[in-house]
């Protein structure tokens, strides 16, 4: 088994080295060669992995591969765990990755930093899996920055943009906010439980929430809360949740295919598997968990909001993911972990089918993004436009598609959460995840409608050009559009209810919402049936509905809305003014400190008055002590009776 | 023979290696250049067998060497390693190396005595991690200003005069504390032997005292705040092997002291001013933090960022009294102290890493002014491609060597105070934010002028310098193990040492 899975994380590895440092001399066929063969030997090897432990019974993996020091007798490890959160985890990350990898080759043929593409996302493959397969708290942490350190390139992979440059450096600072909690959190751990391996976290959080932090004299909060808290800032940072989602959007700046694997399908969930990877700890702060499904909550909602006034088709996509993130988390925060993790899966088979449909369409609008540019594309891009349509279905929840799976069970699990009355929070997250139901809709449908649908907007030349993007595109598109719709209703029984997850999840049974769907569960058809009679279908159609009468029925109604409502449109147009806040009152002052700091700390009071201070009044002194020395007699007789009489006084006054 | 006097063949091989090179004149360049390599080489290669041979199972000085030097003062000349001084040897040997590579086609003057000037400084140097007499110390601690002096002052840049001499000042002024200290410790003990210093018990006022004279020594050298402001001109003036040398050997010369001398001499000082300590590093991480993101100078930039990562070492050397405070073991200590030593290590390499990349551009556009660069990964992509790993390392990326220490570090410093590790952990963000500001605004962007459309890319000989640096960033990076076992005996000893009263 460890030769086995060492062949899983080394195979991209060694590829993404080969692509990367010799790329000039494999050229470029050579380069997605190697990387697509170290990806699908990853593939078929976690595939395997997946398959003994379903069907053998292979028992779960937990072994260290070397010690990266010891220090005080805290062992610094690398090692695996591979249960079945695991395996599920390996297995969508290196299949969304293969068809990455495929696509890549129709996506970038003509770019001349092919080969540093490829090394860059088989690299992206090696650290995700490193980050995901960890058993322990070090190697996560190594992971969990290694693929943002590879998001940072490929945001930036065109580096002679300006706004590739700035946003891939504002994608690692956000990151990195994030990160200062998860080293805190991480720190909190060794210190509570002298080790780094999460078998030894899970096996003292008992005795973690039985203590104290004191913060300051006379507070006092519980230790796993503050445990949870920092853990989940990290969450927050990389998968993109409120405040800390503004990198996401500007990520956009990156190629298409990187956004379809990175920003949407894995990296980004990665929040999302940490905390469901830590249940055993979240499950004994509920004030935690309630601070997670607050902010998922605010992120499913108040992000989808954005996404209806995009008109960049990347951007409808970003910010649906940032939504759909929100999703996820709010099922963490009501202790649904398998739910989140189901969500995720389903997510990461419709969402990279959408980017990478959207990255279709780019190809086919010779690199135009701006929908209000297109129209009508569907005569001319079938395949796109129906694989395209299967993702969306998927996204709204329509019964039968895999999101509908997943985040109808998202929405009951808040639903029993509610009922049961224990998480504070769940009343906010419930209307967020309902109304949000109607905002996603709406904002597919609108993306669906004005990208295919209606009038052909397009310059003359670029209609000549359209035609259906080449195989290598299309073949990933029909490869993700089949789990997108069948994985959720084949998958859903087993993951949810059919112990799937095992003892890779933990949760109180007091806590357990996902039981209670359980026993309304009967089957995949059905819960679809179920599905075509729950209000939930139908705010959603009443978004599709309305995005078609805006878009198609009355297009001139928007612009109408808009100068309507103009003070929310310039809201949503600011994003909230998140990034102004970030830039002006953040980062301005920062450098406004430091200029402070340097010219009066550094340079005036240390420079100025301290160290030249000094050696000008040594020079002072020296002046003064030049008068004494005047050279006339009576001036040194006057000094010296002057000294006697105050001596003398002295040694009088003393007696 | 060779075994038996290895430190003494690494002290003096390159102190009169260095006077041989002197010899051969200003006539014959491609000699100095060859003959400096050759020396430098050998004492890397000699320095080897100290680790090789290193009884990884004691806390003991090893390759001991003592005889008597001056007998009047009964003080000897006395020589040994032990964890903290071994790897730190090898580094100056490893580094030199470098040194000399880098420097093989950018000097142009005096070549002869630029390269000896190198060579005997690290014999000097290695002199002062090797000594275990206060007084043999004490003489290299001060011989190390000379062959620096001159370097800045002979090869600098405009303004060399001033920085020269307040680095002069700034590092004299502070050992002049350090040899009364050392005074009074032989007056008590009857000699200059380290040990016998360790053994010595002193009052509390006396150890205060010790204490400040030895602070005023090494907080100079760390730079801790507020004496620190001597480097960034030290550094923008020291042509690119003095940078290289200054920050990864020389400054970790005050880390090294608090480690060997402030700690184990005054241990009832260090813990009762440890809160001191820890508020200057703390201060450094944070307030240098953000004047290094304000620079405009490349070399000062890297500079503030070098007086910042020092802020870790510090921190992790003044923590043990707090962790013992908070949880009433020492469990934590050596980590904090591993985690010192870890970072100095690796900032040697990272340090010098980032000044040798300022010299490659710097020989190609003679500015290191921020803003005349931009773009520079169009002209140059494998120079591009090490500025990032070097700048990620800098931002302390996990599987480079940056990471390592401060990880440790905050670890240790969460037993001694959580706030402690928060306000440590700002790095994450500063140490980011000044770093990839730099490289945005230097290497990524389209090319900014003619200048940068005219750069030619590494040569073989900077190519060389850079690979051998990345592939040791990255090696201590992804497999520290090797490093910190060579230490944990003796910083386990440390901690025993620091956390007994000598009252």
């Amino acid at each position: 088994m460890q030769n086995l899975l060492l062949l899983i994380v080394l195979a991209p590895l060694a590829a993404a080295a080969l692509a990367g440092l010799f790329g000039r001399l494999i050229g470029r066929a050579g380069a997605h060669t190697v990387t697509i063969l170290g990806v699908a030997v990853a593939f078929a090897g976690s595939a395997t992995v997946l398959y003994r432990m379903l069907y053998e019974g292979a028992p779960a993996f937990n072994e260290v591969i070397y010690t990266w020091l010891v220090s005080d007798g805290i062992r610094f490890e690398v090692g695996f765990l591979v249960d079945h959160l695991t395996a599920l985890m390996m297995v969508v990350v290196t299949f969304v990755s293969l068809m990455v990898h495929v696509y890549t080759i129709g996506y970038m043929h003509d770019d001349d930093g092919y080969q540093r593409f490829f090394s860059y996302i088989s690299l992206f493959t090696f650290a995700m899996l490193m980050l995901v397969m960890s058993n322990n708290f070090l190697q996560l942490f190594f992971g969990w920055e290694a693929v943002g350190l590879v998001s940072y390139l490929l945001i930036g992979f065109w580096y002679t943009r300006p706004t590739a440059i700035f946003a891939n450096m504002k994608a690692f600072l956000v990151n990195r906010v994030g990160d200062f909690g998860f080293v805190l959190g991480i720190a909190a751990i060794v210190y509570y439980t002298g080790s780094l391996r999460y078998a030894d976290a899970f096996a003292a959080a008992p005795e973690i929430a039985a203590q104290g932090f004191i913060p300051w004299a006379g507070a006092s909060w519980n230790a796993m809360t503050v445990v949870c808290i920092l853990l989940f800032i990290g969450a927050m940072g990389k998968s993109a949740q409120v405040p800390l989602h503004v990198w996401l959007p500007d990520s956009m700046e990156g190629p298409t295919p990187i956004s379809a694997l990175i920003h949407a399908a894995t990296m980004v969930t990665a929040g999302i598997f940490m905390v469901a990877r830590m249940s055993p700890l979240f499950e004994l702060s509920p004030t935690a968990r309630s601070f997670v499904l607050v902010i998922g909550a605010t992120t499913a909602l108040f992000m989808g909001f954005l996404g209806i006034i995009q008109n960049d088709i990347k951007r409808v996509v970003a910010y649906s993911t940032l939504s759909q993130l929100g999703y996820m988390t709010v099922a963490l925060g009501v202790s649904a972990y398998s739910v989140a993790i189901f969500h995720l899966m389903t997510h990461a088979f419709f969402k990279a089918l959408l980017f990478l449909a959207a990255g279709s369409v780019i190809i086919g609008m010779h690199h135009e993004q701006d929908m209000r540019k297109m129209g009508g594309l569907r005569r001319y891009m079938p395949i796109t436009y129906w694989t395209s349509l299967i993702g969306s279905l998927a996204l709204i929840g329509f019964p039968g598609f895999a999101g509908f799976y997943s985040k109808d069970s998202i929405i009951e699990a808040v639903h029993a959460a509610l009922e049961g009355g224990k998480v504070s929070g769940a009343g906010y997250a419930y209307v967020c995840v309902v109304v949000g139901v109607f905002v996603t809709a709406f904002y597919s449908f609108r993306m669906i409608f004005m990208t295919f649908h209606g009038e052909e907007r397009m310059d003359h030349h670029t209609k000549e050009h359209l035609h259906e993007s080449p195989w290598v595109v299309t073949v990933p598109l029909v490869l993700l559009a089949i789990p997108s719709v069948v994985i959720g209703g084949w998958t859903m029984g087993p993951v949810l209810f059919g112990g799937y997850f095992g003892e890779a999840i933990r949760v109180l049974p007091a806590n357990d919402v996902v039981a209670k769907l359980g026993e309304e569960w009967h089957g995949p058809l059905a819960f679809i049936v179920e599905g075509f009679t729950s209000p939930t279908l139908y705010i959603a159609l009443a978004g599709v509905a309305t995005a078609w009468y805006l878009y198609l029925k009355a297009p001139a109604l928007p612009a109408r809305i808009r100068a309507g409502a103009e003070p929310i449109y310039r809201l949503l147009e600011n994003k909230y003014y998140f990034d102004w806040f970030n830039e002006n009152v953040l980062a301005a002052g920062s450098r406004w400190f430091g200029n402070r700091f340097w010219t009066i700390g550094d340079q005036f009071v240390i420079d100025g008055a301290l160290v030249n201070g000094s050696a000008r009044t040594v020079g002072l002194l020296g002046a003064l002590v030049r008068h004494l020395q005047s050279g006339l007699l009576y001036h040194y007789a006057f000094a010296m009776i002057i000294g006697l009489s105050a001596l003398l006084a002295y040694i009088l006054y003393r007696a | 023979m060779l075994q038996s006097h290895l430190l003494s063949v690494l002290v003096w091989l390159p102190i009169v290696g260095g006077i041989l090179v002197m010899l051969t004149g200003d006539s014959q360049p491609a000699m100095a250049r060859w003959l400096s390599l050759a020396l430098a080489l050998l004492a890397f290669a000699v320095s080897l067998p100290l680790w090789g041979g290193f009884d990884q199972g004691t806390a003991a000085f090893q390759f001991v060497e003592r005889a008597a030097w001056i007998p009047s003062l009964h003080s000897d000349y006395y020589l040994g390693v032990d964890g903290i001084s071994m790897p730190l040897i090898v580094l100056t040997t490893f580094t030199t190396v470098l040194v000399v590579i880098a420097g093989w086609g950018s000097v142009e003057k005096r070549v002869s005595q630029y390269f000896a000037a190198f060579l005997m400084l690290e014999g000097v140097m290695i002199g002062v991690f090797a000594a275990l007499d206060g007084l043999l110390y004490y003489a290299f601690w001060e011989a190390m200003l000379i062959p620096m002096f001159i370097i800045i002052g002979v090869w600098g840049g405009k303004r060399r005069v001033y920085a020269t001499m307040k680095f002069f000042l700034y590092t004299f002024f502070g050992s002049i504390f350090m040899l009364v200290a050392l005074i009074y410790l032989y007056l008590k003990a009857g000699t200059y032997d380290l040990g016998a210093f360790y053994a010595q018990r002193l009052t509390f006022n006396e150890q205060v005292l010790i204490f400040l004279a030895f602070f005023a020594a090494f907080a100079v050298k760390v730079p801790m705040f507020p004496v620190h402001t001597w480097l960034p001109d030290a550094h923008v003036e020291a042509p690119t092997g003095g940078s290289v040398i200054l920050a990864a050997i020389m400054l970790k010369m005050g880390g090294y002291g608090f480690l060997r001398f402030s700690l184990p001499i005054a241990p009832d000082a260090s813990h009762y001013l440890a809160w001191t300590m820890i508020a200057l590093s703390l201060v450094a991480v944070i307030y240098i933090g953000l004047v290094a993101l304000v620079q405009s100078d490349m070399k000062k930039l890297i500079a503030y960022s070098s007086i910042a990562h020092m802020g870790f070492v510090t921190l992790g050397s003044f923590i043990a009294w707090d962790i013992l405070a908070r949880t009433g073991t020492l469990h934590g200590v050596t980590l904090g102290l591993s985690g010192a030593m870890v970072q100095m290590i690796s900032h040697g390499l990272i340090s010098g890493a980032l000044f040798l990349c300022v010299g490659v551009l710097y020989d190609r556009m003679h500015t290191r002014d921020i803003a005349a660069y931009g773009g520079v990964v169009n002209t140059m992509p494998v120079f591009g491609a090490f500025m990032v790993l070097f700048a990620m390392a800098n931002a302390g990326l996990p599987a480079t060597s940056g990471f390592v220490g401060e990880f440790m570090i905050i670890i240790a410093s969460f037993h001694a105070n959580p706030w402690y590790a928060l306000l440590a952990a700002v790095t994450m963000i500063t140490g980011a934010a000044y770093t990839l500001w730099l490289v945005k605004r230097v290497v990524f962007g389209a090319v900014a002028n003619d200048e940068v459309a005219k750069l030619t890319d590494v040569n073989p000989r900077e190519f060389l310098v850079l690979g051998i640096l990345a592939v040791a960033v990255i090696a201590v990076g992804v497999y520290p193990r090797p490093l910190t076992d060579v230490m944990e005996p003796t910083l386990q000893h440390l901690a025993e040492l620091l956390s007994a009263s000598k009252l």
